[in-house]
């Protein structure tokens, strides 16, 4: 057999394409090589997404400003739902921009298989580079969203100065929380779009789970609201924490708006470990599936 | 010289029918015995090789099998091979688009594929833009593509659009956009797939002679598939032919394409029901082909012996009245020969065969391809096409006179051109 005798020059290869690789062969360095490519990737879902309309990217503030104006309507006046005492627009404001950002990313990068197959199919690239871009021009998106809070919010306090909202320290931790629903969103993501290349219903399920999710998640509601209400012995208060969103929006609308009370340490390093947890299992699935997608989808 | 890429028993195994059902089933078993049972894959024993004309007994098929060679540094090879031989696959595994089966491939240096150009192109955003995006989604820096990038608006000849959105471009400027990015790309291996079929002729040249500078001044490693015997001639050093999945012959490219032509030569096809796999591009289709005939009773033709064809044609919109049908001919080498515009057919089923005989066609010794064009074209810059099939008939030129003899024609030589005049006189004076 030639292939035997391996020369030493044999050893020095560049590329090697196997069929199967190690669990945990995720090459960050090739990812960090093509940043160039992300933050391309980035302009182009910025610049794309409102060419030819006519307000550009005002866009970002309609959505927020409607939906705090239903919410107002439905969840405040019909229905009566409190909320801490602090102003209906801000309460509803702080709550739909996290969440918006988390829905929004979740949406996208759930969807990367699918939605790209036609350019994975014709070259090749770290695909993580797209959830990853995605999760970054969502970012823009939501700072542009945050700051009309910010702006309503020091309105609010001109015209009223008395209004209950005011900040908290917590509100310092807001780029750590931030950070938390970008790693949330992109391992939930990923794994749902491992997941879709092969069985395709669990884009379904997921579009209306996720609007189901926003009703656990204390977004047009307070969590103070569940006061001592029990479930099967335990606190339902205990129950919303263990979704890992919910501490984060807490924590948010805790630090800005001062509402309600700390949900407490433990709960907010159980959503950080949750998430470091679910984004790297989300990133080792992803690139399993990445090298064979292109034969399921 | 050192070896750039090694195929070492490469094959890639495909599922047949709809992956969507029993694949739940089929992925249980198969985690079943491999991970508690500690047994191997089950689904990879059986497979059989990709033959798509007869229909197999297992729903796995191998598209790849074995593949087994090296390519020096430096070397131009061509893959040639029927549709469906694997071709596209290899390339797809070697630019990483989907991983193999089964073996390794291993290669030395930065690896750039045209497996189809404009790869990424946004229609919304601007030509620059668009080289920047293209650029960078073939692996190169922002500013690789800024020190290349006037370099690269000069080769498209697209400088007066290039800050115009891309979806105001015409399909030929697309391409020689995407094809300027990538003739740019620098890498060290070049996989190119048949995307040379494109463009104006004028560009074929420039990008053949860009991959030849590439492959020949700079000393790259060049891959290139493509169904046109004469550009795989001109380009290529050596080449592979593949059939069935596997590489079934590696040589000097003269060699090669004689071989593959060989293979081909006996194999004629007299009648065909039209579908997708002989269409290129798809038109709008107001009128399509459904079944082309040859009806000459046999493949093998006399030197002045007419070409009929019998052309079954559907209309799709009864809007339509009149049509012109025109046949191409190509050799074995996929050049045009030649070829017969019909006159204005008037149009009144929606239904309805046409039967075009072509006379004193001069065609020399050899075999074959018909080409068919359905649309209207009445003057020289005045045609719409409303559905063009290539390779649906295939005939070889044989025999001198068809008087019963069926005397062989002994000697003509490539060299002297696909036409061979017959009427003419000669006088001594």
């Amino acid at each position: 057999m030639a292939e035997a005798t391996t020369s030493p020059q044999e050893e020095k290869w560049d590329i090697v394409i196997k069929p199967k690789d190690k669990l945990f062969s995720v090459d960050f360095k090739e990812l960090w090589n093509y940043r160039d490519l992300c933050s391309l990737f980035v302009k182009r879902n910025i610049i794309t997404q409102y060419k030819q309309t006519i307000l550009g990217p005002l866009w970002f503030i309609v959505q927020p400003a409607l939906t705090v104006i239903m919410y107002m309507v439905v969840f405040g006046s019909i229905a009566g739902i409190p909320t801490d005492g602090v102003p209906r627009p801000l309460f509803y404001l702080a709550g739909t921009c996290m969440w918006n950002y988390f829905a929004e990313c979740m949406t996208k990068t759930s969807n990367t298989f699918v939605a790209n197959s036609s350019i994975f199919g014709k070259v090749y690239f770290p695909r993580l580079v797209m959830p990853i871009a995605d999760v970054i021009s969502n970012l823009l998106r939501f700072s542009i969203q945050f700051g009309f809070f910010l702006l309503i919010y020091l309105i609010y306090s001109i015209a009223d100065p008395d209004c209950n909202a005011h900040f908290t320290g917590y509100a310092f931790l807001f780029p750590v929380l931030v950070l938390m629903m970008a790693g949330l969103s992109l391992g939930f993501g990923t794994i749902i779009s491992s997941m879709t290349t092969k069985y395709r219903d669990l884009q379904v399920l997921f579009s209306f789970l996720i609007q189901l999710w926003m009703y656990a998640t204390p977004i047009v509601y307070p969590l103070s609201q569940t006061g001592s209400m029990r479930f099967m012995g335990v606190p339902v208060h205990t129950f919303m924490c263990l979704n890992p969103v919910t501490p984060i929006i807490e924590t948010f609308k805790y630090g800005f708006l001062g509402c309600g009370a700390f949900v407490g340490w433990r709960w907010l390093i159980y959503s950080f470990v949750f998430m470091c947890l679910l984004l790297s299992g989300g990133i080792v699935v992803f690139n399993k599936v990445q090298k064979s997608f292109m034969d399921t989808v | 010289m050192s070896t750039a890429i090694e195929f070492n028993h490469v094959g890639k195994q495909y599922r047949l029918g709809l992956v969507s059902t029993r694949t739940l089933s089929h992925d249980i078993n198969r985690w079943w015995q491999m991970a508690i049972l500690k047994k191997e894959d089950p689904y990879l024993k059986i497979g059989e090789t990709n033959d798509r004309t007869k229909a197999g007994s297992s729903e796995y098929v191998w598209a790849l099998r074995d593949i087994d060679f090296k390519v020096e540094q430096g070397d131009v090879v061509g893959i040639i091979g029927k549709n469906g031989a694997g071709k596209s696959t290899l390339l797809k595994l070697l630019s990483k688009v989907t991983g193999p089966t089964v073996g390794t491939i291993r290669a030395r240096g930065r690896i750039g594929a045209l497996l189809e150009v404009g790869t990424g192109f946004h229609p919304e955003m601007t030509g620059r833009e668009n080289i920047y995006m293209n650029g960078a989604i073939m692996g190169m820096s922002k500013a690789e593509v800024s020190r290349k990038l006037d370099e690269i608006i000069d080769f498209s000849g697209c400088e007066r659009y290039i800050d115009t959105p891309v979806k105001r471009y015409s399909s030929g400027m697309t391409v020689r956009l995407g094809f300027a990015v990538a003739a740019h790309l620098d890498p060290d291996i070049l996989v190119v797939d048949e995307v040379l079929a494109v463009g104006d002729a004028e560009f074929q040249k420039k990008a053949i002679g860009k991959m030849q500078s590439v492959s020949q001044g700079e000393g790259r490693t060049v891959l290139f598939v493509s169904h046109n015997m004469e550009n795989v001639k001109n380009l290529c050093k050596t080449g592979v032919i593949m059939e069935n999945g596997r590489s079934v012959y590696r040589g000097d490219i003269v060699d090669c394409v004689n071989r593959y032509l060989d293979l081909e030569k006996d194999v004629f096809l007299t009648e065909t029901v039209i579908s997708d796999k002989y269409r290129k591009f798809i038109h709008y289709k107001q009128m399509e082909f459904l079944n082309v005939k040859l009806l000459n009773e046999s493949p093998h033709l006399a030197l002045d012996e007419e070409i009929a064809v019998e052309v079954t044609i559907r209309r799709n919109e009864a809007s339509k009245t009149r049509c012109t049908l025109e046949m191409m001919i190509d050799d074995v080498m996929q050049r045009r020969v030649g070829s017969y515009i019909s006159e204005v057919l008037e149009v009144e089923k929606d239904l309805f065969t046409v039967v075009m005989k072509l006379r004193s066609h001069n065609l020399a010794k050899g075999k074959y391809y018909i080409n068919f064009n359905l649309g209207l074209k009445e003057k020289e810059f005045q045609y719409s096409d409303f559905d063009i099939v290539y390779g649906v008939l295939s005939f070889e030129i044989a025999y001198l006179r068809n008087n019963g003899e069926h005397e062989p024609i002994q000697l003509w030589k490539d060299s002297w051109g696909r036409c061979q005049f017959h009427d003419a006189t000669v006088e001594m004076r």
